[in-house]
């Protein structure tokens, strides 16, 4: 999919030196322990502990409404939780100054769960967004980069002069995808980056995000409902369940790994310890 | 519904707490985006942007409400001088009330109604969809990048639109004094410009200036701050264009006096 010169490239950039840091030392590249965090009178993280260790790539798997997205929000600093640590590279990210939390998230990727791409500007801009913003790229180079990346993701040079409008939503999810790996970040959130896609399609991704990996030496924060896609991704997965991670383990394992509650999620079965909750 | 009817006092009590809160987000709101439009970097593309959407599209609305208005007010002023023989003072009467009253705040509330309810849709909008937190996750503060541009275009763009209605209501006034009420043009121009002063048209571009710059605050405030998709959207945007055009009258008598009280 992607060629080889380019991701030399991407190596030898700046960016990936937080990286070799951490994992010299061997801390993890993210840390969070005791995140508590409610909407009103509803509670959706209750001690959230997680760590991701640097270059590794994590599935975080739950139910729908299990508080996933709020998880990656909030060591985004999306959302702010009221308890709780959250450490990127051993840094508290939550008690930093805003400047110095600004510029962590310049090594930071996202993509969000429904695209969120921005409709006043044609694709390419999309894409190159963070790379233009940063003014590492002309606008110029930005065209170009922009191609390439959607290569990357399947989608031809004639879509990067659409309006993301007037793409499908499986297109405008990888989009997003590109957008999210175009600055060659050090750390990637996917949120249901398959969700939407056919099944090949899927594949494609799922072996761009290996490649983002297992390649750049990106950690790799993957929210899936796709088991398939779970293995493929993940070398680790973590089960979120009322607001707490219950069980962290190969993701290889899943559907045997022994944990009751894992293995009913995985295997989509019915009867379990997760008793479907209605919403109140 | 029950619980206002069982505790008002609660009921008050609360709707204070909450006009206050959101008096001091709004400020601390404006006092952020202030901050961003001395700071690097500048989104000149997206000021200019915003300022032809404000000053360029509004212009038609504007100068139809400011002809017609300049029309109506020489006809009202003549049948109600004519009883006091004061015929000759209509043209100083219309190009005054224009100048200082009636040019910025007309025109400011329809720009209120197109721009502030296109500010809060659009910036409401990217909120409930993510855009905004897209955004901040691709390295640009979203109050630099979409708050200041569009502040300071309507600040600028409001004093032009106001020049432009100012001129085009004293010619609707010209139009009617001369066609409809038999003035000599000569004469009506001349009484026009010999009791305009200079401060007359001054304090009515500052007005507008101060217009511009609370329908663009209150737009994006409101877009902001929405939640709750198509439905929040929808009342930001209605709370946008409310909340302006009352501010715009309240701030329009505050600065009156500021500028005429002696
Ligand atoms: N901004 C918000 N305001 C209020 N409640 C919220 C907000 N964001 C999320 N929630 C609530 O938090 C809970 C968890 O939401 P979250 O988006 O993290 O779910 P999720 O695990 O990502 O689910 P899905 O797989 O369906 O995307 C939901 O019940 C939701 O109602
Ligand atoms: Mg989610």
């Amino acid at each position: 999919m992607s060629n080889g010169s380019d991701d030399r490239r991407a190596q030898a950039e700046p960016s990936t030196g937080g990286l070799s840091r951490s994992a010299m030392t061997n801390t993890p590249k993210i840390r969070m322990r005791g995140v508590r965090k409610a909407f009103g009178p509803k509670r959706v993280l209750d001690g959230v502990d997680l760590d991701v260790a640097a270059g590794q790539g994590m599935v975080i798997l739950g139910g729908s409404g299990s508080g996933k997205s709020v998880t990656i929000k909030c060591i985004l600093g999306l959302i702010e939780p009221e308890e709780g640590v959250i450490e990127i590279d051993g840094v508290d990210v939550l008690t930093l100054p805003r400047r110095e939390r600004e510029a962590l998230g310049d090594r930071i990727g996202m993509l969000f769960q429904n695209g969120a791409l921005f409709d006043s500007l044609p694709v390419w801009e999309n894409v190159c967004f963070k790379l233009l913003a940063q003014n590492r790229i002309t606008r110029a180079g930005a065209r170009d980069r922009a191609v390439e990346v959607l290569a990357q993701v399947g989608l031809a040079e004639t879509v990067g002069d659409l309006s993301p409008a007037e793409l499908s939503g499986g297109m405008q999810k990888r989009v997003a995808l590109a957008r999210a790996i175009a600055a060659r970040p050090d750390i990637i959130f996917f949120d249901e980056p398959t969700t939407g896609l056919d099944p090949i399609m899927g594949a494609v991704i799922d072996g761009l995000i290996v490649d983002c990996v297992t390649r750049l030496g990106a950690t790799a924060v993957s929210i899936t409902h796709d088991m398939a896609s779970a293995r493929r991704i993940g070398e680790t997965a973590a089960m979120i369940h009322k607001g707490r991670i219950v069980w962290t383990g190969p993701a290889g394992n899943l559907g045997h790994s022994g944990n009751a509650m894992v293995d009913q999620f995985a295997n989509g079965q019915r009867e379990g310890p997760i008793q479907m909750e209605l919403r109140r | 519904m029950a619980a206002i009817l069982l505790d008002p006092l609660a009921a008050i009590g609360r709707g204070t707490l909450g006009a206050c809160r959101a008096i001091g987000d709004v400020a601390l709101f404006a006092i952020e985006a202030v901050s961003h439009l001395v700071r690097p970097p500048f989104y000149g593309r997206l000021f200019w942007r915003a300022f032809v959407e404000v000053a360029w599209f509004s212009l038609p609305v504007v100068a139809l409400t400011a002809v017609f208005t300049g029309m109506v007010l020489a006809l009202q002023s003549y049948t109600g001088f004519a009883r006091f023989n004061a015929q000759s003072a209509i043209a100083s009467v219309v190009v005054i009330s224009l100048v200082r009253e009636l040019g910025p705040v007309l025109a400011a509330l329809m720009v209120a109604g197109r721009i502030g309810a296109s500010f809060a849709a659009e910036i409401g909008t990217m909120r409930v969809t993510d855009q905004i937190d897209a955004l901040t996750t691709l390295s640009t503060n979203p109050m630099k990048y979409l708050v200041a541009p569009r502040l300071l275009a309507a600040t600028i763009a409001l004093p032009l639109l106001v020049l432009v209605a100012d001129i085009l209501g004293v010619m609707g006034g010209w139009l009617i004094g001369t066609l409809k009420l038999g003035f000599v043009s000569a004469a009506y121009l001349k009484s026009t410009f010999d009791f305009l002063e200079t401060g007359d048209v001054i304090s009515g571009l500052v007005k507008a200036a101060v217009f511009g710059f609370i329908i663009a605050l209150m737009g994006t405030w409101c877009g902001y701050r929405s939640k709750g998709g198509a439905q929040g959207v929808g009342g930001a945007t209605t709370k946008a264009v409310v909340a302006s055009s009352i501010l715009i009258l309240a701030l329009d008598y505050v600065l009156t006096e500021i500028f005429f009280a002696q």
